[in-house]
């Protein structure tokens, strides 16, 4: 692929370094808030870290915001489940923040089964002078207090604490996929392989379903939910993407429960690319609503689909991610990537997708320019400052220079979760346990 | 469909199926319990393999399909015993061979002898097929298959499974595979 000139990606990279690589370190989630201002991502152990971006300095202009830890915290233990005999994973499965609506943030994390809602705050003040105990904390014989004193407020060491403020849990019999946050600000809904719940964010020990699936016998079911999101701005309305490459859209206002869909999105199978492994390539792993609410875009194994809200029977484009590998579904089946999960993103304005593959490669599709681009995130390539090289695949024939043969991809670097800062060009890539930041270059 | 061509199907239907039954087999003590996407997506290609494996012995011998009604009593009780699947035997049915080359387009109902193609059998089903029990798994041992024994307890002894009985060639067969059993049942 030829240079690309116009959007050109610095490397402004925060990387958590680890040597070893540890499975409780994987990185299963990333998620820039609304304003871009924090990016938070969960991993497979349970935990949270959240990251701010550092204010711009006056003394350094080019030194563009960077992003620094602001918060972690254990957000999901390890459970058992003991009527089932089975183990609850802590891995965070998403985060979705909540519009900040005053000093504190708030997030909801979600493993298999319980989603909770978190609050990070600052504390830089501290209560001193009490009357009952002294500055450690220790009791103070009360014969000894001799005259009566008003605590009073000091400077501390700026603290962020997390705390947990809701949790919701016990409402899911099926491993949650998906959390998508209302724009009413007041509710939300979560999703498993055949439900899907709908919440009040201040109550925990009710939820809705609104959308089940289940068929009566087991036996006969064909298909289930793989993500469901809100529409952007129509709090009543939401999608459903399931395994067999379809997506619904409902509204709540219908009935209360969202079986019927208002839209039925779904391109009719071609049959000439027929295989044993069509039904997997065609499950849906991730779906996402266009910022500006008309666009819907899906992501399956090799391909990213953007969709009209107005047009159900096709795709209004559709792009290929990595289609070297359709030759190669029956080694992927046999090691298990078929099965992986990648998600897609819209970039603030709606204007370029992105999504990731192997070889730590991750590919951005502009739609008005239709080019597209592949760049890697590895830490070879991304010194600080560094402009990253678009990449290629050779798909056989002649191998140029810096082109990587498909047979080379290291399919054990994947990048499943990326995410887009909302206004400015900052992606965050997940590859395993590494985050990688990028943004657009500084002229 | 040439025979040359008949067999390569058949022999990656077979390594396909293969494969799924080991992977369904791991999913089970995978952290976090069975996955259902999973599970299903795994049948769903296990059902594909096992119709392509059937339509392409159709077109080496048609021949094959009588011996193979007796197989699945005495095969799938040793297989059971050595799973440890306490899976009543029922008398499998040999589906109507495909003689299309593709799998089908909408394998919609996971209740396999509900498929289109293969209404014929069940008029002329025993009573049995009424009954929602569950049907035995892989009926015969076939060559391909990893070798599935259930984890002994310290001081247990393993008996020899009547593996014998299995006769290989001609006496393989997939039939019926229950892979509704896939999906779990919570």
């Amino acid at each position: 692929m030829e240079e690309e000139s116009d959007t050109r990606k610095i490397n402004n990279s925060f990387l958590r370094d680890h040597n070893y690589a540890t499975e409780a370190d994987i990185i299963s989630t990333v998620e820039f808030n609304s304003s871009g201002e924090l990016l938070a991502t969960g991993d497979k152990g349970g935990r949270v870290v959240v990251f701010q971006r550092e204010q711009e300095s006056k003394s350094q202009p080019q030194r563009r915001g960077e992003y620094n830890v602001y918060s972690t915290f254990q957000s999901h233990e390890p459970e058992f489940d003991y009527l089932k005999s089975l183990e609850i994973e802590e891995k965070i499965n998403k985060i979705k923040w909540l519009p900040q609506q005053n000093a504190a943030y708030f997030l909801l994390s979600t493993n298999d089964k319980t989603v909770k809602l978190w609050k990070i705050s600052e504390r830089d003040k501290r209560p001193e002078g009490y009357n009952l105990k002294d500055e450690d904390g220790r009791i103070r014989n009360p014969l000894t207090i001799t005259s009566l004193r008003v605590p009073v407020l000091q400077p501390m060491d700026l603290m962020v604490e997390a705390t947990a403020r809701r949790v919701f849990s016990n409402a899911h019999t099926y491993h949650i996929n998906s959390i998508s946050v209302n724009s009413d600000l007041q509710t939300f809904i979560s999703t498993d392989d055949l439900r899907v719940n709908l919440w009040n964010l201040e109550i925990t020990d009710r939820s809705f379903n609104i959308v089940d699936i289940k068929p009566a016998n087991m036996e006969e079911l064909t298909e289930v939910i793989t993500s469901a999101e809100f529409h952007p701005q129509q709090c009543h309305t939401f999608a459903y993407s399931s395994s067999k490459g379809s997506i619904r859209l409902c509204d709540m206002r219908q009935a209360a429960l969202c079986d019927k869909h208002c839209k039925y999105f779904e391109e009719p199978e071609d049959p000439s690319t027929r295989s044993f492994f069509s039904e997997i390539i065609s499950s849906i792993s991730d779906v996402k609503f266009s910022h500006n609410g008309r666009y819907l875009m899906t992501r399956d194994y090799l391909t990213v689909k953007v969709w009209d809200l107005q047009m159900e029977n096709k795709p209004l484009e559709t792009y290929q991610v990595h289609d070297y590998l359709r030759g190669k579904l029956c080694s992927l089946y046999e090691n298990d990537c078929i099965f992986d999960k990648f998600e897609c993103v819209w970039n603030g304005s709606d204007s370029v997708i992105m999504t990731g593959s192997y070889n730590n490669f991750f590919r951005m599709f502009d739609r008005n320019t239709k080019r597209d681009v592949t760049l890697e995130a590895s830490r070879e390539n991304s010194k600080p400052r560094a402009i990253l090289k678009p990449r290629k695949v050779c798909v056989g024939g002649k191998r140029r220079k810096d082109e990587i043969s498909v047979d080379s991809l290291d399919f054990s670097k994947k990048i499943l979760h990326t995410t887009w800062h909302p206004h400015e060009n900052i992606i965050a890539v997940a590859a395993t346990n590494n985050l990688y930041i990028f943004q657009d270059k500084v002229n | 469909m040439s025979a040359t061509t008949a067999m390569e199907v058949n022999a990656e239907a077979r390594r396909i199926l293969a494969v799924s039954i080991s992977k369904l087999y791991a999913s089970r003590t995978q952290r976090g319990g069975l996955r259902l996407h999973r599970s299903l997506l795994l049948s769903m290609v296990m059902r594909s393999a096992r119709d392509i494996y059937h339509s392409s012995r159709e077109c080496e011998g048609p021949s094959d399909a009588q011996p193979t009604q007796e197989e699945p009593m005495d095969t799938s009780s040793s297989l059971e015993e050595q799973t440890g699947l306490p899976e009543p035997v029922q008398p499998e049915p040999q589906p109507t061979l495909n003689s299309t080359e593709l799998p089908p387009e909408e394998p919609d109902s996971a209740e396999e002898d509900s498929d289109s193609e293969i209404t014929e059998d069940k008029e002329n089903l025993s009573p049995t097929r009424q009954s929602r029990k569950r049907r035995g798994k892989v009926s015969a041992a076939p060559d391909f298959l990893p070798s599935k024994r259930a984890r002994l307890e310290p001081g247990e002894e393993r008996y020899a499974a009547p593996l014998g009985s299995c006769r290989a060639g001609a006496g393989e067969s997939l039939a019926a595979l229950s892979l509704n059993r896939v999906i779990p049942a919570f």
